[in-house]
């Protein structure tokens, strides 16, 4: 049983948010991960996943959408099923990182934080991800996609797109 | 998965569990696991700070503060409860070496703030990483439930009666600004990433205003081993006042790019030569950031330098955060300024007007200026926006925009002019946005 009645996460979310704002000594410190957690359920941040939020943590709506701006994985609107981030950072620059992009943008038929039409992918040029040794790369959702070139950054949105077809 | 690569030259004290299957708990116990925590709880936190000090090993991420001094400054004393802080929020372009630790040997993390925990006198510590390592989020919440089990973690750890330690995973959602450590606890405590002021410093007001030692978690991870082997003989391995070795990450134009334990003071020549293989396609060197973006670029003939804090200081440099990126003759040096001032204008929190309104200038700037509607003033502007960043802000990312900034310009001022008289970038990597007298308006 949720905390809150009529929650808008799945059950094992709800459980999972239950025991979170248990742990910390302020149970504000849950707001991040929290935010993040529901964008993954949901897909964005909603005016009800904030709403929910922000009844869990004790705050207000403000307080929620305060935070909310200041992260630029979080997103108040829907994105495509695969988001697929490309950096251009220095280090992936440098090793094919741009080409990269535009190889995403002509295939996807997509600019930056667009969504294609059936959903499936969304697109994102984004700074640095921490992979700079294995560049360029790339995540798509939370899986990182090391030392890419145009032709295996083909072979990995097939991966997805075959993933829809099962 | 990201590759491991290896050496001769290096020396493996950190990484010597890397690619031997460490994540999991039993593996990492017959590597000499959780050895240095049991010998830290019956040694006492004196010791651990002595050994600490005497291993000179300084901060991992990138400012190189002695961590053995930085513990010794929480108050024996506190009403409020004391916490350690990994951060592993590493986001400067340029940096993968947390990266790797978390992959590889997560639960030296946990041992490494364990014993931060054992020295300062806390009973709780908080891992953050950063929002886009899930992976390595899922990795570490593994480790840390799999130390709870065996009773490493919890109450009376090892057998210990009142020895108690918790920890506590977190991610973050995608901000540079949060690994700066006043900012990481704010965001730590649900709110916006913006710094605090200090003092105080977080030693004495940290965490939900408790006394917090916050460290790198290249730094943390060291601390098993340094215990282990013993203070002086981690510090001989570096050089004087820089003790140890360090992790590495050489990218960009090299052949063999890759994460490398080598020991302070080793050759940045040497580490671009023969340890990363040279320039890519036997092409020439021209510069290289040393130590992540916010470090000055040195030329090709300023690379016989040496690997530690001091030398690279003395460099008129930074060894920052060890994320090496080298450049190779093809590469605008105007353009490589804009892409690192785009990441720092979108990356500025916006708390103090320097940094907000500094990078968003120089970021304007350039952009014109790369576009070919430069103008005279231009450079002068750019280093004037920049050198009024400097030290005028609450933490360290207004320098860390400007200094590189400053640097390109003081180094490779020639081709700036050469650029402003109409020399172009041959293939720009940077789409060229149209200048229109909207842009040119802002050029004074």
């Amino acid at each position: 049983m949720s905390a809150i009645a009529n929650t808008i996460f799945s059950p094992e979310l709800a459980a999972r948010f239950d025991k979170l704002v248990t742990i910390y000594p302020l149970k504000r410190s849950a707001l991040v991960p929290m935010l993040l957690y529901a964008q993954d359920e949901v897909g964005y941040v909603s005016d009800a996943v904030v709403a929910e939020i922000a009844q869990r943590l004790d705050l207000l709506e403000l307080d929620v959408r305060n935070v909310l701006s200041y992260y630029s994985m979080l997103r108040t609107k829907p994105a495509g099923k695969y988001n697929v981030q490309v950096c251009t950072n220095i280090s992936c620059m440098l090793r094919g990182g741009f080409e990269l992009l535009d190889h995403c943008k002509h295939t996807l038929g997509i600019g930056h934080k667009e969504t294609t039409e059936d959903g499936l992918f969304s697109l994102e040029e984004v700074e640095c991800i921490g992979a700079c040794c294995w560049a360029p790369a790339a995540q798509v959702n939370y899986d990182f996609h090391d030392e890419l070139t145009p032709a295996k950054m083909d072979a990995v949105l097939d991966t997805y797109r075959a993933r829809e077809k099962k | 998965m990201p590759t491991l690569v290896s050496h001769p030259d290096e020396v493996k004290v950190l990484s010597k569990r890397f690619g031997l299957g460490a994540t999991n708990i039993d593996r990492y116990v017959e590597l000499d696991g959780y050895k240095a925590t049991q010998q830290a709880i019956e040694q006492g936190p004196e010791w651990i700070i002595n050994t600490m000090k005497a291993s000179g090993l300084r901060g991992r991420g990138g400012a190189g503060f002695p961590t053995g001094m930085k513990w010794s400054f929480v108050p024996k004393v506190s009403e409020k409860p004391k916490y350690v802080l990994i951060n592993g929020d590493e986001s400067e372009p340029g940096t993968c070496k947390d990266h790797l630790i978390f992959l590889n040997d997560p639960h030296a993390i946990i041992e490494g703030a364990m014993i931060a925990g054992l020295a300062i006198g806390a009973k709780t510590g908080f891992i953050y990483l950063r929002g886009e390592y899930r992976y390595l989020l899922n990795i570490m919440e593994k480790a840390v439930a799999d130390a709870y089990a065996k009773g490493f973690l919890g109450k009376n750890i090892f057998g210990h009666e009142g020895v108690d330690f918790d920890i506590i995973t977190q991610t973050g959602a995608g901000a540079y600004e949060v690994g700066e450590e006043s900012a990481l606890m704010e965001s730590l405590e649900g709110k916006r990433g913006v710094p605090r002021i200090r003092p105080p410093f977080p030693a004495v007001v940290g965490l939900y205003g408790g006394p917090t030692v916050i460290n790198n978690a290249e730094t943390i991870a060291n601390v098993p081993h340094i215990l282990l082997m013993g203070g002086e003989a981690y510090a001989k391995l570096g050089t004087e006042r820089n003790g140890g070795t360090r992790l590495f990450g050489i990218s960009g134009h090299v052949e063999r790019p890759g994460v490398y334990e080598l020991p302070m003071g080793y050759s940045l020549r040497k580490a671009i030569y023969d340890v990363a293989g040279g320039i890519r396609g036997g092409k020439q060197l021209k510069a290289v950031v040393p130590g992540g973006s916010s470090c000055p670029v040195l030329r090709a003939d300023e690379i016989d330098v040496g690997l530690d804090f001091d030398q690279l200081a003395k460099a008129g440099t930074m060894l920052g955060s060890g994320g090496i990126v080298v450049l190779d003759e093809t590469v605008s040096i105007v353009e490589f300024a804009l892409r690192t001032i785009r990441f720092y204008q979108h990356e500025s929190c916006g708390w103090c007007i320097p940094c907000r309104e500094g990078t968003d200038w120089i970021k304007k700037t350039l952009t014109r200026f790369h576009a070919g509607g430069g103008n005279k003033k231009d450079i002068d502007n750019i280093q004037y926006i920049a050198e009024n960043m400097l030290g005028r802000t609450f933490c360290p990312l207004g320098d860390a925009a400007a200094m590189p900034i400053l640097g390109f310009i003081k180094k490779f001022r020639p081709e700036f002019e050469e650029y402003l008289a109409g020399a172009r970038v041959a293939n720009p990597l940077i789409q060229i946005q149209p200048v229109g007298e909207h842009e040119l308006a802002g050029a004074h």
